[in-house]
């Protein structure tokens, strides 16, 4: 007897975003990234069209991190200090589809750099790389509210993605995209709920749907990251199932989170049992993005080039809709 | 939930009247109003207003087709009328409706497999109106078999176990929570449901009242679409707020105004 598959019917797809402007489009980008318009779960070809493939940023911090393991150093050492040229290192060598700057020097903990520093750094990398940019602050919400309307200024017409927008802080970074024609990350810590209620409050100021990408803050592979998965998963059915406000592109932080768990980075003379340090952290990040991409992800933020060049691999496998 | 809009029907004065004058204004604001208040779908229905019923029908579906883009839901019992309705409807539609009867089912469901609309069964044999829930599964189930046997897929069904008034029939509401859920284990994938909501309260005192009670007391039995008001706010917000409680839609603080947006 023949097998039946049986086939889902969705009502619904999730939206289509592209992020960057090309200089026809008002910008100076060479290249856009265009996610989103899924009709089904993750790669289930037979049953709805998975129109645009998940994109890999690459994350460039604008100073120079403190404490990297030595698998990750190795191939950042040179460029860090310097974000243009680690953009650039990024795209030309390790073929980044987008580049995640994130505004660490703005901490005032740390650093403390001003508006106008970051605004410089933002321009720089803009001129250094083709492709689009997403630009994150520090994570201090004073500070961030304080430098987000420059650094937006700085990339306006570019259509960068700004992030990020939280229920308790979001009318700053929201003004801001809506002025220079960005798009907006949408914060939640691991709750749908809260990640419904702050795509609300975002169009309540007259955000488009289609200019909203989700983010929740989630973990790396051992540490919780099943309920990331199951949120991730949620989410992406209820957008199948026609719930308008949950139907935007999702974004997963995977490189920091990954690096962030001793597995990754502890030296081998102390865990010997592990196996040898420079392959572990790059599973360990390769596995994390693998499990979000299965989740529904449309855009992973990673960090090691081996592990994204595995995870893309594995991208053209699923897309192939070819059995692996 | 589905919600199919019920105010374009010849049986209200104003829609009488705007058929009568061939007006299309006061056809295309109920159009908008109701789409905006959230209705899926719009129930189409020439009532008792014209003796042209085939032209009315037909003035009607493309009234409403020029400010709106949701499925019309042709409302008939004359097949004749109904099939003017679908081509000008463009197969956007659904058929409302057939009943049991084989005579009914004969004319009507290949009307459904030709526009490939959903359509919706009352259960309704030559006999009338079963008594309770076991006599309306029967009926359901010679429409199942009935649709299967027209390719059509029983997830195009919306099965109507016809709800009475209850200052009239008060058993009746009770069966029809059972018909809906007994529904569900007609078949796999199983029909769906569906209620004409105001009828429960027809004739009675404090019918928005009993309109909304009853949606929700429906909805919690798996109920999946009712042709009602959704220009009745509260009623909607009842319908809304029902879909959290049950986990059909994911709760935010402002869900009463994500589900509008």
């Amino acid at each position: 007897m023949p097998l039946t598959i049986p086939k889902q019917r969705w009502t619904a797809e999730v939206q289509t975003a592209t992020i960057g402007a090309t200089k026809e489009e008002g910008g100076t980008r060479t290249s856009t990234v265009t996610i989103g318009g899924e009709q089904t779960l993750p790669f289930l070809h037979f049953e709805g069209e998975t129109p645009n493939r998940p994109a890999i940023a690459m994350e460039v911090l604008d100073e120079q991190p403190s404490g990297w393991p030595e698998p990750l150093a190795q191939h950042y050492e040179d460029v860090w200090g310097d974000p243009a040229a680690w953009a650039q290192k990024a795209v030309e060598e390790f073929g980044a589809d987008l580049i995640c700057l994130r505004l660490v020097s703005a901490n005032p903990e740390g650093s403390d750099a001003s508006a106008d520093q970051c605004a410089e750094t933002i321009q720089s990398v803009l001129k250094a790389v083709g492709v689009p940019l997403i630009i994150w602050g520090c994570g201090n919400d004073e500070k961030d509210n304080d430098i987000m309307p420059f650094c937006s200024q700085a990339g306006a017409g570019e259509r960068c993605v700004l992030g990020s927008a939280t229920e308790d802080n979001y009318k700053t970074i929201c003004a801001s995209a809506l002025a220079d024609g960005h798009m907006i990350i949408n914060e939640s810590p691991l709750d749908i709920n809260i990640q419904k209620q702050v795509n609300i409050l975002v169009t309540d100021m007259g955000m488009d749907l289609g200019d909203i990408i989700m983010y929740q803050v989630t973990g790396g592979l051992g540490y919780g990251v099943e309920y990331a998965y199951s949120i991730l998963e949620r989410t992406r059915l209820a957008a199948l199932d026609g719930d308008k406000m949950l139907q935007m592109p999702m974004l997963s932080i995977v490189g920091s989170e990954a690096w962030r768990v001793k597995e990754a980075w502890q030296p081998e003379a102390e865990a010997p049992e592990w196996g040898p340090l420079d392959k572990r952290g790059i599973i360990w990040e390769a596995a994390t993005a693998t499990l979000f991409l299965h989740a529904g992800t449309d855009i992973l933020v990673m960090w090691h080039p081996e592990a994204v060049a595995r995870v893309r691999d594995h991208i053209d496998e699923m897309m192939s809709g070819q059995p692996v | 939930m589905f919600v199919i809009g019920e105010r374009i029907n010849g049986m209200f004065t104003d829609v009488k009247k705007a058929i009568q004058a061939q007006d299309p204004a006061p056809i295309q604001q109920l159009a908008r109003e109701q789409v905006a208040a959230g209705a899926n779908a719009l129930d189409i229905n020439v009532g008792p207003a014209s003796s042209d019923k085939l032209g009315a029908m037909r003035w009607l579906v493309e009234t409403t087709k020029e400010v709106v883009d949701v499925p019309l839901c042709i409302d008939s019992p004359n097949a004749e009328v109904m099939r003017v309705g679908l081509e000008a409807a463009e197969g956007n539609a659904i058929i409302n409706s057939t009943t049991g009867e084989e005579e009914r089912m004969e004319k009507v469901l290949p009307l459904a497999a030709e526009y490939g609309c959903p359509v919706i069964g009352l259960t309704i044999d030559a006999e009338g109106v079963p008594r309770d829930a076991n006599g309306r599964m029967e009926v359901a189930m010679r429409i199942v078999q009935a649709c299967m046997e027209q390719g059509i897929a029983t997830t195009d069904l919306y099965i109507d176990a016809v709800i009475l008034p209850v200052n009239a029939l008060q058993q009746v509401p009770q069966e029809v929570l059972n018909t809906l859920r007994m529904c569900k284990a007609l078949s796999d994938p199983p029909p769906q449901t569906v209620i004409g909501l105001s009828n429960v309260s027809q004739g009675a005192l404090h019918r928005e009242l009993i309109n909304r009670i009853y949606l929700v007391m429906a909805l919690a039995n798996g109920l999946d679409a009712a042709i009602m008001d959704p220009l009745d706010t509260k009623l909607m917000d009842a319908a809304i707020t029902a879909e959290v409680l049950l986990n059909r839609s994911v709760y935010c603080d402002d869900f009463l105004k994500a589900y509008r947006k």
